[in-house]
């Protein structure tokens, strides 16, 4: 109860700072637009291979990859800011205090969650005119899925933050981590093209998965294992990635 | 209020294989009674920051007992959060929010509820006086406006026990005079306040108690009036002639036997520690003439707590 209460301070008080830097706001919106319009020319010939015949085919198999790519790229990139905090002595401050040190992850990786949404809402949004089409039920399936890719991807974040401590170290290991995740999760170019050893690698890629689940709920198929399959996956990804954050959360803020 | 016996850190330092430990705080036995200003003095390094982190419960000690405000500091670290507030030595709040959001956030994170946090919140923008810039966001607050933020942050719930590191560290002479009336009003309140300083006017004028340390040792401990009493002997100033021949002088005058210590001060001065300073002064002129180093002035000193600490470890704390 006592968690929940400050997972719920701590969440509010992420979203009033991220309320109060206008920049970050729009930069955060205009990364996904400048990918939907500089990936745009390239997607027909390049997705032919997954049976794309027209534009809108085309869309609706380039735009569920890309927001798992968001959610995975975006994520992963958000202890930056936690290393801040620590350097500024906020979190310090709250060390002192009886909050929940599990809160401290929580309010923070939902947070994370939430501008993930936003920006996944302005792609929809940008792609429906281009040939997108998504029933609200399966959009809502989409969007629980992306929720747990996000909270793994920031939790993941945040512990490495805390576990290497350094900035610089963190980007490196941050690029390292992302690159291959997305490159075999075949979010921006299709698994089709690859040999076939690198499509049985891509088999142990749970984002993989993730992306095969988003692109068939896009497809209008629900109904597919490939959705509940995706869903309880991430959902035992997502788990795990909390449990082993919260503890580095635990043992670094105790 | 707080009780320490044989308190220990040490960290370990160097590259794998060829590690060494530091002992950063040594064995430290501390008594602060309630409602005093208490004071860690000492140089850099002293270990003043980590015996406070230990204490604050930022920082897990290595070894010994303690117990702050009633409660075991190794057994119940959470119980002892619920009685303190901190201050570190660079603050810490958000630039983009605001004196009284930050307040009330402080309150709530102490468990408080929204209603009597923003009643807290309001009480300490008075108290402290942060009414005319307290809606506005942290970012444009001066040194001083900062720290009394940083203040407000430690007791906006009320502690039994405050931290305070290095409290007026970088800050000019009225926001420091400022604070440390702020401090004592705390002090006076019933809060008990543990700081470190390196500042010696800072500890004798604030601090109810001092505790000298060095090198994570504890050098002396009393009031700043006993401390200085307990100093036996007094301090004698020399200045030469030739400036440049006060390294010679020093070093003639470390081999007299009324002398017990003597280092030259930044300003080309000499101070020296000696027993009774009006059989000292002749003889320490009789001394350099034989040397040939010619007496500008000599003068006798009352101890300050520097000279404390130069009595006890040999050097000066104004230049270590």
């Amino acid at each position: 109860m006592k968690s929940l209460r400050d997972t719920w301070l701590v969440f509010q008080r992420h979203l009033l700072l991220m309320a109060r830097s206008p920049l970050q706001i729009f930069l955060g919106v205009a990364q996904p637009v400048v990918y939907l319009a500089l990936f745009a020319p390239l997607l027909k010939p390049a997705l032919a291979s997954m049976g794309a015949g027209t534009m809108a085919d085309a869309y609706r198999i380039y735009v569920p990859g890309m927001l798992v790519a968001l959610a995975l790229g975006g994520g992963l990139y958000v202890g930056f800011g936690l290393l801040a905090e620590l350097g500024s002595g906020v979190i310090e401050r709250a060390r002192v205090t009886p909050v929940s040190r599990v809160a401290l992850l929580l309010g923070r990786s939902l947070r994370d969650v939430v501008v993930l949404a936003v920006q996944a809402a302005v792609i929809i949004v940008l792609a429906i005119p281009l040939g997108l089409l998504v029933r609200v039920p399966d959009l809502l399936l989409a969007y629980l899925l992306l929720a747990l890719i996000s909270l793994t991807s920031s939790a993941v974040s945040y512990g490495l933050a805390l576990k290497v401590g350094n900035p610089d170290v963190l980007g490196q290991l941050v690029n390292n981590l992302a690159q291959p995740l997305m490159l075999l999760s075949g979010t921006l170019l299709p698994l089709a093209l690859a040999p076939l050893w690198l499509r049985r690698v891509s088999d142990w890629n749970p984002f993989s998965w993730a992306v095969t689940g988003m692109r068939e709920l896009f497809a209008g198929h629900p109904g597919d294992p490939a959705v509940w399959r995706s869903l309880a996956l991430m959902a035992a990804v997502a788990l795990a990635a909390l449990l082993w954050s919260a503890r580095r959360f635990a043992r670094t803020v105790r | 209020m707080i009780e320490t016996s044989g308190l220990r850190k040490s960290y370990r330092t160097g590259r794998r294989g060829r590690t060494t430990t530091v002992d950063a705080v040594a064995g430290l036995d501390l008594h602060v009674a309630e409602g005093e200003i208490f004071g860690l003095l000492g140089p850099n390094g002293a270990g003043k920051t980590t015996t406070l982190r230990m204490l604050a419960t930022l920082l897990p000690p290595d070894g010994g007992a303690a117990t702050v405000a009633g409660a075991d500091l190794f057994a119940s670290p959470a119980e002892v959060r619920r009685s303190i507030g901190y201050v570190a030595q660079g603050g810490g709040t958000w630039d983009e929010v605001t004196a009284r959001e930050e307040l009330v956030l402080q309150a709530r994170m102490h468990g408080l509820g929204k209603a009597e946090a923003q009643a807290r919140a309001a009480a300490a923008v008075d108290s402290f006086d942060l009414a005319e810039y307290a809606d506005r966001p942290c970012r444009g607050y001066s040194g001083g406006q900062r720290r009394r933020l940083d203040l407000a942050l430690g007791v906006v719930h009320r502690p039994a026990v405050l931290f305070l590191d290095e409290p007026t560290s970088g800050l000019d002479p009225a926001a420091r005079a400022r604070l440390w009336a702020e401090v004592r009003r705390l002090r006076d309140a019933g809060t008990t306040v543990f700081l470190t300083t390196h500042y010696l006017d800072e500890a004798d004028a604030l601090c109810d108690r001092i505790a000298i340390v060095d090198g994570g040792t504890l050098v002396a401990e009393g009031t700043p009036a006993e401390l200085k009493r307990s100093i036996a002997g007094e301090v004698v100033t020399v200045g030469v002639a030739e400036p440049h021949l006060a390294p010679k002088a020093a070093e003639v005058l470390t081999t007299q036997e009324c002398v017990r210590g003597a280092e030259v001060r930044p300003d080309g001065t000499l101070r020296l520690s000696v027993d009774t300073g009006e059989s000292a002064m002749p003889q320490v002129m009789r001394a350099l003439a034989g040397a040939g180093i010619a007496t500008a002035t000599i003068a006798l000193h009352r101890p300050t707590l520097d000279d404390v600490f130069l009595a006890r470890t040999g050097r000066s704390l104004e230049e270590s």
